[in-house]
C-alpha cells in the first residue's frame, strides 16, 4: 500500500465513469475474459468504448437487472470475469437474491457496480437514491463491498479486480469525484488508508465524505483539536485492526457516509469497535430516511452530509470520552 | 421397444435408485424427481459430453438443475455415472452431506451449478452458453426448469435474452409435469400455452412426451440440427411417474412415507427395469 494524499483537494478533471471505462479496456486488451454487462444504461454508465471495442465482450441486457446479475454469474462459472452496472439500487436491492444464490453461495467470481451513490443520485431523486446499497449486501456472506473515493483509487481497485477473486459490489460515482489521491496511489482491498494522524478524535470517511473529513479535520486543528482521518473504502470485511488502532489513540471516533447509518459505515466501523476498543462513536450519515429530488449540494445541506457536520460530530464525541 | 434401450434402461436404474435414495429419508421432493428422470437419462446415458472422472473438465456440456429440488435423481444419475459411489446416496440430506436437499456445485462433484431460489436457473445457463461462446467452445449448457417455476419473472426475462443473444447451445426443457406445492398448476397459476410462449419468446420449441426417451432425443437432436434459436422442449410429464407411492398422492411435490410404505414401489421399479432389461 502505498499512496499520497493531495495537498489540495479539488474536484477531479476526468469523470469516474470515463475512468472506468478507459481502465477495463486497456485491461480487456490483454485478457480475454473481460466482459461487460448492462441493463440498458449503457450511456449513463459510460462504458460505450467498452462496447465498441469489445462488441463481443459487452451485453446490452435491456431492462432486466435480475437476469443480468444470474447471467453474469454464469459467465463467471464459464471462466469470464463479467462486470455488471446498473444504477446503485437496482444493481443491489433490486437483485439481492441473484446476488445471495446466483453469485455468492456458489462462490462465484462477478464484479457488481452500483453507480449514483446516495445524494449524488440527485436529479433522479428518492427512487434512485441508494441510502441502503451496502446494508442491503452487508449479511451476505463473504461478499465484498468497496467505495471507492475518486478517479485514482478506483483505477486501482478496477485493475486490483482483473485478479481478485469473488463478488464484489462496487459504489461508484458516475460523474465528477472530489480528488483525493495522488495518481499512481496504491491501496490493499479490506485496508483502511490512514489519510490524517491525530490524537483527539478519529474521523472514519467514505465516498464523497472524505473531501469533507478533511475540511472538517483541518476546521478542528485550527480549533487546537488534532483530528485522524481515515478512508474505510472497504465497508466489508472491515478493518478492525486499523480501527482499533485509532480507536485507543484517538479515544473516540466519527463515521461519515452517504449511506442510511442503519447497516451502513457507522454500524460496520461501531460492530467492529465494539469488540476490540469500544469508544464514543458518533455517526453522520442518513438517519433512516428515503431520498429526495434536488442538486446534489442542495442535497448534501438538506441531509447534514457536510464539513460542518462531520466538525459538531467530533466535538460530540470528544465530550463523551 | 424405444429405439434407445441403453438409455432406457438407464432411466430405469436411475428410478430405482432415486427411490432407495428418497426410502432412506423418508421423506423428500419425489414428485419432481421422478417426472425429469428420463431427460436425465438422455442426457447423462450419451447425449452430454462429459468425463465423469473429471467433472471440472472446461470443453464439457453442462446441465443447470434450475428446479434445484429435483437434485436427488440428479444425484442417483451421477452415482451411475461413477462421479460418486452409489453408497453415498443413502446420505441425502444428512448433516455433513455432500448430497443436499438442492443442486450445490460446491458439494457434489459433477453438479454444474447451484440452485434452489427458482427462476434463477435461466440466467446462469445463458451465462455459461454465452461464456462458453465468447471463449471459443462448442459445448452445449443444458437447462431443466419445472413449470410452476415459470411463474418467476426471471424465467421470462432470460427466455428474451436466449432468443436475443441467439444461444443456439442452450437447449433447455421444462418438466411440464402440471403441479405445483399447493395444488394443479392449472389451479394455482395457470401457464396458459407453454409451447405458444416460449415460440413467442423465439426459441424452438417442441412438446414431446417427456417418458419417451426415443422422443426426448429427437427433440435434442433437431434443436443442435441449427444455429439460430435457443432450444426449448416441453416435457409431457407425470409428476411422481414410476413412483407407485407418489402417484397415489395429491400433490405429492413433497411426500414423506415409511421405508415400508416406499418398499412396494421400489419393487415394481426393480421388475419394470429388469423388464426393460430382457426386452
Amino acid at each position: 500500500m502505498s499512496y499520497t494524499v493531495k495537498q489540495t483537494i479539488e474536484k477531479e478533471a476526468v469523470e469516474m465513469r470515463a475512468v472506468y471505462a478507459a481502465t477495463l479496456c486497456e485491461l480487456a486488451r490483454e485478457d480475454k475474459r473481460i466482459c461487460v454487462l448492462d441493463a440498458d444504461l449503457v450511456g449513463s454508465s459510460g462504458v460505450k468504448p467498452f462496447f465498441k471495442e469489445f462488441p463481443d465482450r459487452a451485453i446490452d441486457c435491456g431492462i432486466q437487472e435480475n437476469n443480468m446479475i444470474g447471467t453474469a454469474a454464469g459467465l463467471s462459472a464459464a471462466g469470464m470475469i463479467p462486470f455488471a452496472h446498473s444504477f446503485g439500487p437496482f444493481a443491489s436491492r433490486r437483485c439481492v437474491d441473484q446476488i445471495f444464490i446466483s453469485c455468492c453461495y456458489p462462490k462465484l467470481n462477478v464484479r457488481i457496480l452500483g453507480t449514483d451513490p446516495g445524494v449524488t443520485a440527485a436529479y433522479n431523486g428518492g427512487t434512485h437514491m441508494p441510502f441502503e446499497d451496502m446494508g442491503t449486501l452487508m449479511s451476505i456472506p463473504g461478499i465484498t463491498l468497496v467505495e471507492p473515493t475518486d478517479s485514482v483509487q478506483l483505477e486501482w481497485l478496477i485493475r486490483e479486480l482483473q485478479t481478485a477473486y469473488g463478488v464484489f459490489y462496487i459504489r461508484m460515482q458516475r460523474k465528477l469525484a472530489v480528488g483525493v489521491f495522488e495518481k499512481g496511489s496504491d491501496f490493499e482491498l479490506g485496508k483502511i488508508a490512514r489519510l490524517r494522524e491525530g490524537t483527539d478524535v478519529c474521523l472514519v470517511a467514505s465516498g464523497i465524505m472524505v473531501g469533507e473529513a478533511l475540511k472538517a479535520a483541518d476546521s478542528l486543528r485550527a480549533q487546537g483539536i488534532s483530528a485522524a482521518v481515515l478512508n474505510a473504502f472497504t465497508w466489508k470485511p472491515m478493518d478492525a485492526q486499523t480501527l482499533c488502532e485509532y480507536a485507543g489513540k484517538c479515544g473516540c471516533v466519527v463515521t461519515a457516509e452517504n449511506h442510511n447509518v442503519v447497516g451502513g459505515l457507522g454500524s460496520a466501523v461501531a460492530s467492529a469497535l465494539s469488540a476490540g476498543a469500544p469508544v464514543p462513536v458518533e455517526m453522520v450519515g442518513i438517519y433512516d430516511t428515503f431520498g429526495e429530488v434536488g442538486t446534489e449540494a442542495y442535497l448534501r445541506e438538506r441531509f447534514d452530509l457536510t464539513a460542518a457536520a462531520i466538525e459538531r460530530a467530533a466535538k460530540k464525541a470528544i465530550a463523551r470520552k | 421397444m424405444e429405439k434407445n434401450k441403453a438409455v432406457r434402461v438407464f432411466a430405469e436404474e436411475i428410478r430405482v435408485e432415486t427411490l432407495k435414495e428418497f426410502a432412506a429419508l423418508g421423506f423428500g421432493h419425489v414428485g419432481g424427481a421422478m417426472s425429469v428422470i428420463e431427460a436425465l437419462a438422455v442426457l447423462y446415458g450419451g447425449e452430454m459430453r462429459i468425463d465423469p472422472k473429471n467433472p471440472q473438465w472446461p470443453e464439457r456440456d453442462r446441465l443447470v438443475m434450475s428446479k434445484g429440488h429435483a437434485g436427488p435423481s440428479l444425484y442417483a444419475t451421477l452415482a451411475l455415472k461413477g462421479y460418486f459411489p452409489l453408497e453415498v446416496l443413502s446420505t441425502l440430506n444428512r448433516g455433513g452431506t455432500i448430497l443436499p436437499s438442492h443442486c450445490d456445485r460446491l458439494k457434489t462433484p459433477g453438479i454444474d451449478m447451484t440452485t434452489g431460489s427458482l427462476g434463477q436457473g435461466i440466467s446462469l445457463a445463458c451465462g455459461l452458453a454465452l461464456g462458453n461462446r465468447m471463449q471459443g467452445r462448442d459445448s452445449y449448457t443444458y437447462l431443466i426448469l419445472g413449470d410452476g417455476e415459470c411463474n418467476e419473472g426471471q424465467v421470462w426475462e432470460g427466455a428474451m435474452f436466449a432468443a436475443h443473444f441467439k444461444l443456439s447451445h442452450l437447449i433447455a426443457f421444462v418438466d411440464l409435469n402440471k403441479q405445483q406445492l399447493d395444488g394443479s398448476t392449472k389451479d394455482v397459476m395457470d401457464m396458459g400455452d407453454m409451447v405458444q410462449k416460449f415460440e413467442s419468446f423465439g426459441w424452438l420449441t417442441s412438446k414431446v412426451d417427456g417418458h419417451n426417451v426415443d422422443a426426448i432425443l429427437d427433440a435434442v437432436h433437431a434443436g443442435k440440427a441449427q444455429s439460430e434459436k435457443p432450444v426449448m422442449i416441453i416435457l409431457d410429464t407425470v409428476k411422481g411417474n414410476g413412483c407407485e407411492l407418489a402417484m397415489q398422492k395429491f400433490p405429492n411435490h413433497h411426500i414423506a412415507f415409511t421405508q415400508e410404505e416406499m418398499a412396494p414401489s421400489i419393487a415394481k421399479a426393480e421388475a419394470v427395469l429388469a423388464r426393460v432389461k430382457g426386452e
